[in-house]
């Protein structure tokens, strides 16, 4: 913790119902006065039950406004085994026209081993400056050293807005930062703006499995923060002479406990990566009706060189694996093709492939909502359809 | 309809009703189409403390009756019949001990049963004796502190599977229908084995198999109720459960009645659900009435067995008889209404036809069920004179 | 081992429809179940109860009518409940809310784990449970797909990351989040049932966390939501018409156009 109980050991009589009271054994009492150590989560039940009024808790005033010190925006770039992430790419882009905007810097703050690669590759992108932190204890990702190593950059370059993907890293640990901080924070947006004239982060994301979208802003506190769904947000185009700079960023470690232990980076090139990479996805919704007729979707997946997705409803039947779900609570995908055979198109499943550049829809109900943002739609028995598509694909040498 | 359960009875069904859709559902086709015993959900019905429902609270039961039973039956039956029998199976393996049993013989027992630890089976029909009991060829000669057994039953649901065996046997030949006992005999007793799985028309998720006694020995001590008591262990066992097969009866109609329902509503022909068109709707029409009396019927029966009445034979036979024609009647209907879909595999209703014709057949043929129905309507007039 | 699973009331996603004249969401007759990624850690946290003893402890924020969630879980077969509800905690955001339920577990506390689903299928944020952990000063992991093994002082889980899992071990007490590949949950039982219907639940409002107004709620909450809107969706859109292979025809030829198959189809009718 950053902040620790503030004992007044004058007025302190030593009377120890502190200690007795703390429900984390965070007290003892040395030399007759209490003594606390890190299991402290600053509960303040021993503020409350002191009779001297000796221990108090440090509170974070709330303050009137944001703190005008905070300027610049801000990403956290994502590498994982040296490579960075395709959305710390998508950031600096988004980043990059925020900053224009509010006339400000716009840079990267960057973790883990030899950097000087990916760095690089951030200021093509569009970084004014990126901050690293070289540690071989940032080579693999815990919650603990990245979350702690972020807040203290943040602490020290104070930006008025900061951006991360919301991958599994980054849903992760940018919420212990933002709490740390002490901001607010909105996780999985879809889309960002800003309102110039107050220099506040308009927040888009869907909610309620994507039925509604919300807009959300952080008025009080800085910086604002938000984690960005991969996919949504454009890449720009890498500069060749860029002319930002790499900055050395020098960690404290004093405040990292290291009570979690990454022992081992298990590397499984799971049908979930090959979905979100896929530029065809076939996918399979209910109206398969049974496991085995999802070798039709396979068979046209292949025949078209792509991949296989699934609707939720699909999923739950146990017809296919997670690892192929596309929609609110699966993947994101925005491939160049995607076909949705038997998939209705829940709400839920159109967040997650409505990005896709053309849509092919085949269903039985006309009124089904997955017309709604399909390119092409056929109406008709998927049984009969779909072996067309595979019988035409196969004459024509596919 | 509101048949006013109590809250106790209406949880019953709301745990039944969420294992059925939530884990039988997704693999009764699998189940079905390997010929799976169904270990795992009957670990989950066990976890929910199903297997208790009918066992009294000292025994570590739920301390309901039949119509807790049915309950419970009926709504694991809207899912698959081959799971729900292997289930209830369990409980008819039971009752003769619950009935007649000592009391040492319910303390060691019943608690296994009813925490699903161990299931049971029970044991009557041999090659020779089905309908007609008096046939039982396997015996049962006492020597010293023991039983010998000889002889073999056939078609025993969850024989091999089940761990606790409740049969019958012949202990004196001469005394004919009074000559026989009841005895529980446990899997892995000297000399108890069994024959090869069956491969059935339906329910081909539950085990069936024959229970071979080769100088079987067991302890004296596994004599149900005393030696010649046998046939009226067999009678009110079946007095108790057959109102629950006629359960699993309007369960399988239920669910034949939503499955034809909800094809005739996405179904289009001519421009239109086929629900819309009368003949349809007709066929759902009667499906759905004989479905609802063949309810009212058997709570109706499991009430009356439940309030201690003496002569319930006949009810519970009527109960197990309607319900069970309502099954086959519904279930043979719902393959209609889906037409050419119904009578393809990929769809539930073909295999709901063919479970629900074993419940015709089995705890008693439905036409051994007139035959009680009648002799008691002659006692009952022979009465009024 | 005491282990406390939060859990959260929430509408059945599966249910909510938009009304499409009026683009709003329809919440009549929608149910609210317990968010069903809370199941996952109720299970996991119910397993290491099973094995190693001890109690679970089921925690939720919510209105009065949240208490049905925790009775639900008490059937599923937690040991203790406690509720936090008060009209001050209405509008919480992830920051207010884990500052709320940090004050309920300090209520429970001594604790070894706490356990979460991943996160809640009416937000979507994922937020809640880290910001928990750090509010307590807790070690934590999301995304665990597996525990490996529980010891007294530590545990050991794994994390389902895009590219595979990070095995994690982590010192006690900590807080997991855990995703639906870590288990599947049992059903209620009817003891359960029986239990949960007569259970005293314990009710904490915000005088008895300690809660100034200003730190819960509405008031306590960083972020704002500014504008709630139905999603638009837009495209161009062709209906194929013909027969059958003559729509799939028509297919071909468009996605080809648009080089988006590398077939030439033209001759196949």
């Amino acid at each position: 913790m950053s902040a620790t109980l503030l004992i007044d050991t004058d007025l302190c009589s030593g009377c120890e119902s502190c200690v007795s009271v703390c429900p984390f054994s965070a007290l003892s009492m040395a030399d007759g006065k209490p003594l606390v150590n890190d299991q402290c989560t600053l509960c303040g039940a021993c503020a409350e039950i002191c009779p001297e009024g000796a221990i108090r808790v440090p509170e974070a005033a709330p303050a009137a406004g944001p703190d005008p010190a905070y300027r610049g925006v801000m990403i956290f770039a994502e590498q994982r085994l040296g490579r960075v992430a395709e959305v710390a790419f998508e950031l600096l882009h988004k980043g990059r026209e925020l900053a224009d905007t509010l006339g400000v810097t716009l840079t990267a703050a960057l973790l883990g081993r030899e950097l000087d690669g990916p760095a690089r590759e951030l200021l093509r992108y569009g970084a004014d400056r990126v901050y690293t932190v070289d540690d071989p204890r940032l080579e693999g990702f815990t919650d603990e050293a990245y979350g702690e190593a972020l807040t203290q950059i943040i602490r020290s370059v104070k930006p008025e807005i900061l951006l991360a993907g919301a991958t599994p890293i980054g849903r992760s640990f940018i919420p212990k930062t933002a709490t740390q901080v002490g901001t607010g924070l909105t996780a999985d947006c879809t889309e960002l703006e800003i309102d110039a004239e107050k220099r506040l982060l308009l927040q888009t994301r869907p909610a309620f499995g994507g039925n509604i979208m919300a807009t959300i802003t952080c008025p009080q506190r800085r910086p604002q923060m938000a984690t960005v769904r991969p996919k949504v947000l454009k890449k720009g185009a890498p500069s060749d002479s860029p002319a930002g700079e790499i900055v050395p960023f020098n960690l404290d470690w004093s405040g990292i406990s290291g009570k979690t232990r990454l022992l081992e980076i298990v590397e499984e090139l799971s049908e979930k990566v090959r979905l979100a990479e896929a530029d065809v996805i076939v996918a399979g919704g209910r109206g398969l009706q049974e496991a085995k007729h999802f070798s039709l979707i396979r068979e046209l997946a292949e025949l078209l060189g792509g991949a296989v997705g699934a609707s939720r409803g699909a999923v739950d039947s146990g017809w296919i694996p997670y690892a192929h779900q596309v929609g609110q609570t699966g993947k994101t995908v925005a491939p160049k093709l995607y076909v949705a055979i038997g998939v209705s198109g829940a709400v839920q499943h159109l967040v997650g492939m409505q990005s896709a550049e053309t849509i092919v829809a085949i269903n039985s109900d006309p009124q089904a909502p997955i017309f709604d943002v399909a390119t092409y739609g056929i109406v008709g028995d998927l049984f009969e359809v779909v072996p067309e598509m595979i019988r035409q694909l196969k004459a024509a040498g596919g | 309809m509101d048949y006013f359960l109590t809250e106790e009875q209406q949880m019953i069904k709301e745990i039944a009703h969420k294992i059925a859709e939530e884990r039988i559902k997704p693999v009764r086709a699998e189940l079905d189409e390997k010929e799976e015993f169904p270990t795992e959900l009957l670990k989950v019905i066990a976890q929910s403390d199903l297997f208790g429902v009918a066992i009294p609270q000292e025994y570590g039961g739920f301390g309901g009756g039949c119509l807790e039973n049915c309950l419970a039956v009926e709504e694991l039956s809207r899912a698959c019949l081959g799971v729900s029998t292997s289930f209830a199976a369990s409980g008819l393996g039971a009752y003769p001990i619950l009935l007649f049993g000592s009391e040492e013989q319910k303390q060691t027992y019943l608690p296994d049963i009813a925490s699903g630890r161990r299931l049971a089976a029970f044991g009557l029909t041999e090659s020779t004796a089905g309908s007609d009991a008096g046939g039982i060829l396997t015996t049962a000669q006492i020597r010293g502190d023991e039983y010998i057994l000889n002889g073999t039953k056939q078609w025993i649901t969850n024989g091999g599977e089940a761990e606790i065996y409740t049969v019958i046997a012949i202990t004196d030949r001469a005394k004919g229908a009074r000559g026989a006992s009841a005895f529980i005999v446990e899997k892995g007793d000297p000399g108890f084995g069994f024959g090869k799985k069956e491969s059935k028309m339906g329910i081909r998720a539950s085990a069936t198999r024959e229970l071979v006694f080769n100088q079987c020995r067991i302890p004296k001590s596994r004599l149900i109720a005393r030696e010649g008591m046998g046939f009226i262990v067999a009678m009110k066992t079946f007095d108790q459960s057959r109102p629950g097969v006629g359960a699993q009866g309007v369960g399988v109609a239920q669910g034949a009645l939503e499955e034809a329902i909800q094809y005739g509503r996405t179904r289009v022909q001519f421009g239109k659900p086929i629900i819309t068109f009368q003949a349809v709707q007709h066929m759902l029409a009667d499906m759905a009435t004989q479905t609802e009396a063949a309810r009212a019927l058997v709570y109706a029966a499991a009430r009356f067995v439940d309030s201690g009445a003496k002569d319930v034979s006949k009810i519970s036979a009527m109960a197990k008889v309607f319900a069970t024609d309502v099954a086959m009647k519904v279930t043979t209907d719902a393959v209609q209404v889906l037409g050419g879909t119904g009578y393809m595999r990929d769809y539930p209703v073909e295999k709901m036809m063919r479970d629900a014709k074993i419940l015709q057949i089995y705890e008693g043929t439905n036409q051994i069920q007139r035959n009680v129905i009648g002799q008691e309507l002659n006692k009952e007039g022979g009465r009024k004179k | 081992m005491h282990i406390i699973v939060c859990l959260k009331q929430v509408p059945d996603a599966r249910q909510v429809r938009l009304d499409p004249e009026t683009h709003t969401l329809i919440r009549q007759g929608v149910e609210s179940i317990i968010n069903p990624y809370d199941l996952y850690a109720l299970e996991a946290g119910l397993r290491i109860r099973d094995e190693r003893g001890g109690k679970v402890t089921v925690l939720t924020m919510g209105p009065p009518q949240a208490e049905d969630s925790l009775r639900e879980a008490i059937s599923y077969g937690a040991d203790e409940a406690a509720l936090l509800s008060d009209r001050a905690f209405a509008g919480a955001d992830t920051w207010a809310t884990s500052f709320t339920l940090a004050r309920g577990v300090e209520k429970l506390a001594p604790f070894d784990l706490i356990l979460c689903g991943k996160q809640a299928v009416d937000g979507d944020t994922a937020q809640v449970g880290p910001g928990l952990a750090e509010r307590l000063g807790l070690p934590y992991a999301t995304w665990v797909r597996k525990i490996e093994a529980v010891e007294e002082d530590r545990i050991r889980v794994q994390r389902l990351m895009d590219d595979g899992y990070d095995r994690l071990e982590i010192t006690l007490p900590a807080l997991l989040t855990v995703v639906k590949e870590i288990n599947e949950p049992r059903v209620p039982s009817l003891k359960g049932k029986m239990r949960a219907k007569t259970q005293k639940i314990p009710l904490y409002g915000a005088a008895d966390l300690g809660a100034d107004a200003g730190q819960v709620g509405l008031s306590g909450s960083y972020t704002q939501v500014m504008r709630v809107f139905a999603p638009v969706r837009r495209r161009e859109r062709e209906m194929l018409q013909g027969p059958v292979e003559k729509q799939v025809h028509d297919l071909w030829v468009n996605l080809k156009n648009r080089q988006l198959i590398p077939f030439d189809v033209a001759g196949s009718r």
